[in-house]
């Protein structure tokens, strides 16, 4: 369904149950906001201030008023408390028959490690109309995994699995946001739900999870750039404005690390970068871009360093 | 305990207690080292005013930032965050939790209680510069690099950030103190110092709902307290208790974290209700109705808000019988916050209402106190608050509980006590106008934060999505508007200061005991202790309908 005033797209078998609840205890809201402060209004109208001698009745308690207005909400909290524990039950026990996937998150990317060895980063390929269990881990602060359209959300914490489920009904994109706090990329920890038909999802996986089809070198590694999320901490641009440094021109200059030496960006410093991060940090950088080791393949390695090569050059 | 038993003063002291607080001594140094209740409550207007503009000024930054989608006017993401981890902090740690009790509080509780002063003016005194110390820390920490954690300083991020979390919550942790001695002074104020007649159930329900957040206050911050100390300890001496790398456990510190700062949400909001339940009956001239609901159901909410501080992590990973329980008690709570608005909307019945600026303000703490209450529902509710959690709509509902609730009931209080404090009147028509303007402004503002974040826009984001962007700019006009309704607020307060008309002792021909006293109250508030025969809302004439 598609999104309405208050609430976004449905797209799982959950958000139909979830959204009910929500319209539920809006309307009794809009009751009640409706009857207290229209009386409030009547009462400041019809009983205003007329002269400065108005006489008003000593009116100073009423046990049965009180009881009525105690107890008729205690029923209404006792109604929508069940409800919202019954369909959160629903989002709390996974379908025996669902996929899984390990989640990782990290600051700032999502990383969606497939059964058969497969990751990709910031896009989490699932089938259409079959249930996705996701195992989630975080190896370094807390995260929290949110999908609006799937109606899901579930805190990613080190040391510890934390699951969540949902099953897509509809192919398409969906939003993945970070909902706790993690430090300067947070607000772009960003990824998508790509929802597929099941055997598009098959050979989606089977391709390593994206499609490279027949882009040049520099035009896949701006792809790349994207995809695999290092444009959340690094500008291209030369603002550096972001926490790490500006690859504009970088390519082909020396560049000073933290212990004063120099070394010069070429193409094997660049994967050494990308593969063991923390080696030779930038100066004024700190240590805490995550290693891509396992998480690019060779082909994707080198567009990247073509990307990052056509950047200077074109200045 | 009455003053007559006592042996009588020494001449000189006795003239300078019949004369107006505010003259009877002169100098600074008189300031400085007073034990004066009163004066102790007017510093703490003055500090917690600053504060409020401060942290007002890092609202309106954030509001800009958000008004385009990309980071345009900040340096940073880092800048955007420490802006709104500082506005927060101070806002909570600084401005709300002293504003009502320590300023307002200070001022008239004893006055309420035919006393003299609290029972402990020195320790009063103490808790001043105690707040005073801890807001130097927290301004030291700004300038040596500013907390970017959030107010919540969740671990393991706050071991980890490089920003000056040590100095941060020293700072809170000192303030926590200052807290605890007010609350402590306050709850032997109204066990020992009550004027002869002033039973329990005859106190104005302020002093009742001082008492519920004194409870609060030094029973939840220690462990605040505590757990600021250990997350100190953890960083600083590497002992390992929240941070996972260490072997701690990071969703502990958020249980001890909402101990505290769940119950502190009451001690924010209790006091407010007090003003609430002065102002109405004041201006319906009538007797408020179900005082003694009103004065239970603020320590129902002082003790039951000690149970439900796992509703802040339904997403955490916590079991699911704990959030089903949370969840319960949760619900619970809002049985006394209704019977407050049901009691208060009942006691405009047949009144004679008079739309002064407290009243204005009154009326708009119903009206957004009640959508804030509500919207508690959406988020007790475990299925929405699954979806609703760390998005703008927790962001919406806070706010109009904070600032639609205490910040209307203190800028309530405010002008329905600044004759009696000042002995100048504020520009009325000036101040009506002014209370709508704020009214429009907080509106604007937050409501479209509840369609934000059903509609899954995350909070503590320094960008965002482009389909969010008309609802920003809306709410970044709408906290221009805000602004600028504070902004005259505190214009024409500071301007009748000195050239506002002369108060009359009783302008709102109040019944309760702060308004039969001198305008501005003298030095030692009484002559004679009062002997107190009735409630402090005997409004109205017996009509012999049953009633």
């Amino acid at each position: 369904m598609d999104k309405t005033f208050f609430m976004p797209r449905q797209a799982s078998t959950m958000a139909a149950a979830v959204d009910d609840v929500y319209y539920f205890v809006y309307w009794l809201s809009v009751f009640f906001f409706a009857l207290i402060v229209g009386l409030m209004i009547f009462f400041v109208i019809r009983y205003r201030r007329r002269s400065p001698d108005d006489v008003t009745p000593k009116i100073t308690h009423s046990y049965a008023l009180e009881a009525f207005w105690s107890i008729i909400p205690l029923f209404l909290i006792i109604l929508i408390f069940a409800w919202g524990f019954k369909v959160y039950l629903q989002l709390r026990v996974v379908p025996a028959n669902a996929f899984e996937i390990h989640v990782t998150a990290l600051k700032w990317q999502w990383q969606f490690t497939y059964p058969d060895g497969t990751v990709t980063i910031g896009e989490l390929g699932v089938p259409v109309g079959r249930p996705v269990k996701l195992l989630m881990n975080s190896q370094d602060v807390i995260h929290s995994f949110y999908v609006p359209d799937m109606r899901v959300k579930q805190d990613v914490v080190p040391n510890r699995y934390t699951v969540a489920w949902f099953e897509a009904t509809e192919v398409g994109d969906h939003r993945i946001y970070c909902a706790e706090y993690c430090g300067d990329g947070h607000s772009q920890m960003y990824g998508w739900v790509k929802v597929m038909p099941p055997d598009v999802f098959n050979d989606w996986v089977a391709a390593g999870g994206i499609e490279a089809g027949n882009l040049p070198p520099v035009e896949y590694g701006k792809l790349l750039f994207e995809k695999k999320t290092c444009i959340v901490c690094h500008s291209v641009d030369g603002t550096g404005n972001k926490q790490c440094p500006d690859l504009l021109g970088v390519f082909g200059h020396e560049v000073t690390l933290t212990d004063g030496s120099t070394v010069m960006a070429d193409e094997n410093y660049l994967r050494r970068s990308m593969m063991e991060p923390n080696a030779d940090v930038v100066q004024g950088y700190r240590a805490e871009m995550p290693s891509f080791a396992g998480l690019l393949k060779d082909d994707q390695t080198t567009a990247l360093i073509e990307y990052i090569k056509s950047l200077g050059a074109s200045e | 305990m009455s003053t007559a038993t006592l042996p009588g003063p020494i001449p000189h002291d006795h003239d300078v207690g019949r004369i107006n607080y505010l003259h009877s001594h002169r100098g600074v140094m008189s300031w400085v080292y007073t034990l004066d209740h009163k004066r102790i409550g007017i510093m703490y207007l003055a500090a917690v005013t600053a504060s409020f503009l401060v942290g007002g000024v890092m609202a309106l930054l954030i509001r800009a930032e958000l008004i385009d989608p990309q980071l345009t006017m900040l340096p940073s993401n880092k800048v955007y965050n420490q802006l709104f981890t500082l506005h927060g902090a101070i806002m909570v740690f600084l401005f709300i939790i002293p504003s009502i009790p320590a300023a307002l509080g200070n001022f008239f509780l004893p006055i309420m209680l035919g006393a003299k002063d609290v029972a402990f003016p020195r320790l009063n005194l103490a808790s001043f510069y105690i707040y005073v110390v801890g807001a130097i820390f927290a301004v030291i920490s700004i300038v040596l690099g500013s907390v970017d954690t959030g107010w919540t300083f969740y671990t393991p991020y706050s071991v980890d950030t490089q920003t000056s979390v040590v100095m941060m919550t020293m700072g809170a942790f000192i303030l926590g103190f200052s807290s605890i001695f007010t609350g402590l002074n306050f709850i032997v104020t109204v066990h020992k110092l009550r004027a002869p007649g002033l039973t329990w159930f005859r106190m104005p329900l302020f002093v009742w709902a001082l008492y519920a957040t004194s409870i609060i206050q030094v029973l939840a911050t220690p462990v605040l307290g505590i757990t600021l100390l250990l997350l100190a300890i953890e960083r600083v001496a590497h002992v390992g208790i929240f941070d996972p790398l260490m072997g701690g456990d990071p969703v502990l510190f958020q249980h001890f974290f909402w101990f505290y700062s769940h119950p502190a949400v009451y001690i924010m909001i209790v006091p407010g209700m007090g003003i609430i339940s002065e102002i109405i009956p004041t201006f319906a001239r009538k007797p408020i109705f179900g005082y003694r609901f009103i004065a239970f159901s603020s320590i129902a909410i002082a003790l039951i808000g000690f149970l439900v501080w796992g509703h802040h992590m339904f997403t955490s990973g916590q079991s699911e019988i704990a959030v089903m329980i949370f969840s319960a008690l949760t619900f619970l709570v809002s049985i006394p916050s209704a019977i407050k608005v049901f009691n208060w909307t009942a006691t405009l019945y047949r009144g004679s209402i008079d739309l002064k600026t407290p009243m204005l303000y009154a009326l708009s703490f119903i009206f957004l106190f009640t959508i804030g209450g509500l919207t508690g529902l959406f988020l007790g509710a475990l299925a929405t608050d699954i979806h609703l959690h760390d998005t703008y709509f927790i962001v919406a509902h806070f706010h109009y509980v904070m600032v639609g609730g205490t910040v209307m009931a203190f800028m309530g209080g405010l002008h329905y006590w600044w004759p009696k404090m000042t002995g100048r009147m504020y520009p009325e028509l000036l101040g009506q106008i002014t209370c709508g303007i704020v009214f429009l402004g907080f509106n604007m503002t937050f409501f479209t934060q509840f369609i934000l974040g059903s509609q899954g826009m995350p909070r503590r984001y320094a960008t965002y999505d482009e389909q969010f962007q008309p609802l920003h700019a809306f709410s970044s006009v709408g906290a221009l508007v805000l602004g600028v309704g504070f902004a005259i607020t505190t214009a024409y307060l500071l301007w009748s200061l000195w050239k506002g008309a002369k108060a009359p002792r009783n302008p709102w021909g109040s019944l309760s005991l702060e308004w039969q006293i001198e305008t501005p109250p003298i030095h030692q508030n009484f002559l004679e202790t009062p002997v107190i025969e009735g409630m402090p809302y005997d409004y109205g004439v017996e009509t012999g309908s049953g009633h």
